[in-house]
């Protein structure tokens, strides 16, 4: 008979029979075997033993946001050292239903276990739990009820998705019942994109749900920063992401979808030169800025301006990176590092240059 | 801090949120124009840069192209 | 007119020898060959010709492009006439990098399935130039030897009995609310074809022409079979429309196939894509314009590259959607290695019937290959590669953007992206 799948299940004090409200801080216990819906979930599969069951207070998490889920994987370290019969081949926790806490909770205890016990983790919550504003994307979470009246068709839904994962199969929230991450996967279709392309116009022109493969995204928004009064009195920094680099490109900047942007100094230039910098952009002709990279990178009016008063002084440091292909979650998180940076010498402003 | 973003295609600019901007020449030269003199090509260049302190100036309260 | 394909298809391909086709073993004759690309272009300083073929452990870096041979044999008017095709094979032109965008094809492993080009044998020629021939020069000089070795191979066969002879027939259907509308039942579908036009490695050539100018322009859509596009660009690998994909359009070949019995294919419009705002925009209102024109219900649109034409797309979509014409369209995306980021540059409600051809950004994992042709090393330059990828054992990992027409947005490929 094949092995059964070991399964750790998480839950709350109130599922796993500790008490209510006022045990809400209890911090993380563990017991042999199954507990509460944990029974349910031997009961809906027998390819699955609960082995143990950790109960946490809804509000310990929430407490104790850095260390929660690290506590929690340090438990079943500390249960596998004991017993190593006890290494689950999947992590469950939950159901949560709508409960934003223990939302939280699950999701913390799922990230945790999948970033530090690389080993697969799954939850279920109804689609408008708050926690999903922080967790969706690092989730596997089976659509789940509002309440417990959801119980059994959300353990349920947690075993199959659950013995899924263990095979390492793909989950698809259309197949699967699972709660979207927000996450692109790539996958072989039957048909070639130039016959979906047609069919997909036929529907529309028909006026059947068109199924597009790819819902227009809605851009976050920031807020405009104040003005800076007088540029006459503000120091001012450079950035671009036209790629313009010191020539030899010392820090290997790629050519698209880089990995990282570089910090480079401007002192003793007047102007940037073919002999000087390059451009490193793979998306565009660089023909042009090669020949004069003050075109992307306009050092030679900004030392100008700087002289005549215009601008009160240039930030010695200009930031450069490629924006070819570069996903905007990386843009952003370089634009927040560099952002940093320039605060903290003083930068008031930044003109940014792209191509 | 403010932000003047020099760039081409203000659609995307627009789209992925800036708030300054100021329309460049071209993509493969953004501050500058092959087709003119390098006196004409700094006189562009120097104009989209004072473009873009005016904006580093301006108040704004939602995006705003400075042209 | 009737277009008239002569179809020979190769089984097999071996260098040296009597030129030729029989019995699908297409012969090329690789000295004259090469004598005849030096003797036509003296930047050329080195040729090396050799097959790469489906299963073997080949891999072929620094792709500029692939060509289909297929030469005119009768007729004049581009769509028209008759073509000597051979089908299942292809020349393959590669080398020392240009600038950064040149490609991969493996003939085998986990990265043969991102690439059509992996699925039948492939003449391969390893360029070099010169030390005085500019960027330009070089991506100009080895385009041609491309195409002139495509076109000699053609020329080898133009006599041998072809295995298939398919007639491919198309009419401008009457357009205009006051003339008779053909199968008034069917919907009238028109084709937005837009190709690269930005500079050095991001060209393309219509009618010979650079397309820079003369866009946008209503062709026949048999012209593409033609050989009436070029591609002179290499934006990313994964995207790049070469020159055999602008061959065997796969939206062309659909329409047509469906022209009279499920839709009316009313015509294609070859548009471009430029760099500076104002051009855009001009490009695209003239392109709905010359859609709006053929009095259409529906249209599909390509486009090639990314990024910047991402708003050429939705300057286009947003047209005609207020032309009252609905679209389709199909595109790439770039969500990040992770899947978890924004795909596009620009975004618009008008795109609400989008097909996705695949997340260049996910990586994958190569094996080692015994035979490379092209610079290895070059490898890490090429975009959707990393200073890191190639290792010393000749593994690499590298993004879906470094495979050739890995996510092909003209849909010639089965790979797609959902959510998950």
């Amino acid at each position: 008979m094949a092995n059964k799948i070991r399964v750790i299940h998480c839950l709350n004090q109130f599922f796993g029979g500790l008490g209510g409200e006022e045990k809400g801080g209890l911090a993380p216990q563990w017991f042999e075997g199954p507990k509460g819906p944990g029974l349910l979930v031997q009961q809906l599969s027998a390819d699955i033993e609960v082995v143990g069951t950790i109960a946490v207070g809804d509000n310990y998490i929430a407490e104790h946001p850095d260390d929660g889920g690290r506590e929690i994987v340090a438990l079943i370290e500390a249960q596998i050292a004991r017993d190593p019969d006890l290494r689950p081949d999947l992590v469950m926790a939950g159901p949560a239903f709508a409960a934003g806490r223990y939302g939280m909770s699950c999701g913390a205890i799922c990230q945790a276990v999948q970033e530090q016990l690389h080993i697969p983790a799954v939850t279920a919550m109804h689609p408008d739990n708050p926690a999903l504003d922080i967790y969706r994307q690092a989730l596997t979470a089976a659509r789940a009820g509002v309440d417990v009246m959801g119980m059994r068709d959300a353990v349920d839904a947690m075993v199959r998705v659950g013995i899924k994962l263990v095979a390492g199969e793909a989950i698809i929230p259309s197949e699967d019942g699972t709660i979207p991450r927000g996450l692109r996967r790539n996958y072989f279709a039957d048909a070639t994109g130039a016959q979906r392309a047609i069919e997909m116009l036929l529907r529309k022109l028909n006026g059947e749900e068109i199924g597009t493969e790819y819902p227009m995204p809605a851009f976050s928004r920031v807020a405009p920063a104040a003005p800076v009064a007088d540029m006459a009195k503000a120091t001012l920094a450079l950035v671009t992401s036209g790629g313009i680099v010191p020539r030899g490109n010392p820090d290997r900047i790629e050519s698209a979808n880089a990995s990282k942007y570089g910090e480079y100094s401007l002192e003793g230039l007047d102007r940037l030169s073919a002999e000087s910098h390059q451009s490193v952009h793979g998306g565009y002709d660089t023909t042009y800025a090669n020949e004069d990279p003050n075109r992307v990178l306009p050092l030679d009016v900004v030392r100008e301006l700087v002289r005549e008063g215009r601008i009160g002084r240039l930030s010695e440091t200009y930031y450069a990176t490629v924006g070819n292909a570069t996903s905007v979650k990386r843009a952003e998180a370089y634009g927040r590092e560099i952002a940093a940076k320039l605060v903290n010498v003083g930068v008031q402003a930044v003109i940014l240059t792209s191509t | 801090m403010p932000t003047a973003h020099i760039c081409s295609i203000v659609p995307i600019s627009k789209t992925v949120g800036a708030n300054r901007i100021i329309p460049s020449v071209a993509i493969p030269h953004p501050l500058g124009d092959p087709d003119k003199s390098p006196a004409e090509e700094k006189a562009i260049r120097r104009r989209l840069v004072e473009m873009a302190l005016q904006a580093l100036e301006t108040e704004i309260a939602e995006q705003r192209v400075f042209d | 007119m009737t277009l008239t394909l002569l179809r020979h298809s190769v089984q097999t391909v071996t260098l040296g020898g009597t030129a030729g086709i029989t019995g699908g073993t297409l012969t090329v004759d690789a000295d004259a060959l090469c004598s005849h690309l030096q003797t036509r272009d003296d930047r050329l300083t080195s040729i090396q010709i050799g097959l790469a073929v489906p299963g073997d452990a080949t891999r072929i870096v620094c792709v500029k492009d692939v060509v289909a041979p297929r030469t005119k044999k009768a007729g004049k008017e581009p769509g028209t006439g008759t073509l000597c095709v051979l089908d299942n094979v292809a020349v393959v032109t590669c080398g020392p990098i240009v600038a950064f965008q040149e490609g991969i094809i493996d003939m085998s492993g986990p990265g043969a399935d991102y690439t059509p080009f992996s699925r039948f044998p492939l003449v391969v020629l390893e360029i070099d130039v010169g030390d005085g021939v500019s960027p330009h020069e070089h991506e100009a000089a080895v385009r041609s030897a491309g195409l002139d070795a495509a076109e000699f191979i053609a020329r080898s066969c133009i006599d041998a009995d072809p295995d298939v002879i398919e007639m491919v027939a198309w009419e401008p259907p009457h357009g205009g609310p006051e003339l008779p509308r053909i199968a008034p039942e069917l919907p009238r579908i028109a084709y937005l074809y837009m190709v690269l036009s930005q500079g050095l490695l991001h060209d393309s050539y219509v009618f010979g022409r650079n397309a820079k100018d003369g866009l946008p322009l209503a062709v026949d859509p048999r012209a593409a079979f033609d050989n009436a596009i070029v591609s002179g660009n290499c934006v990313s690998a994964c995207d790049k429309n070469t020159t055999y994909h602008h061959q065997n359009n796969p939206v062309i070949a659909e329409l047509l196939r469906g022209h009279g019995s499920r839709w009316t294919f009313v015509g294609v419009v070859i548009s471009n894509a430029l760099t500076r705002l104002a051009e855009k925009q001009r490009s695209a209102a003239a392109a709905v314009k010359l859609v709006a024109d053929m009095n259409v219900d529906g249209a599909i649109v390509s486009k090639e590259g990314f990024g910047n034409p991402d708003a050429d797309l939705m300057m286009i979509l947003r047209g005609l959607e207020q032309a009252g014409i609905k679209a389709s369209a199909m595109t790439d995306e770039f969500a990040g290695s992770d899947g978890d980021s924004q795909s596009l540059a620009d975004a618009a409600p008008e795109a609400d019937a989008i097909v996705s051809v695949g997340n260049a950004n996910e990586r994958i994992e190569l094996p080692a290959m015994t035979t490379v042709f092209g610079p290895l090393p070059d490898v890490t330059r090429l975009a959707g590669g990393y200073p890191h990828s190639l290792r010393e054992d000749g593994t690499m990992e590298v993004e879906l953007q470094a495979i050739m027409g890995s996510t092909n947005q003209l849909g010639y490929g089965r790979l797609s992206c959902q959510e998950v």
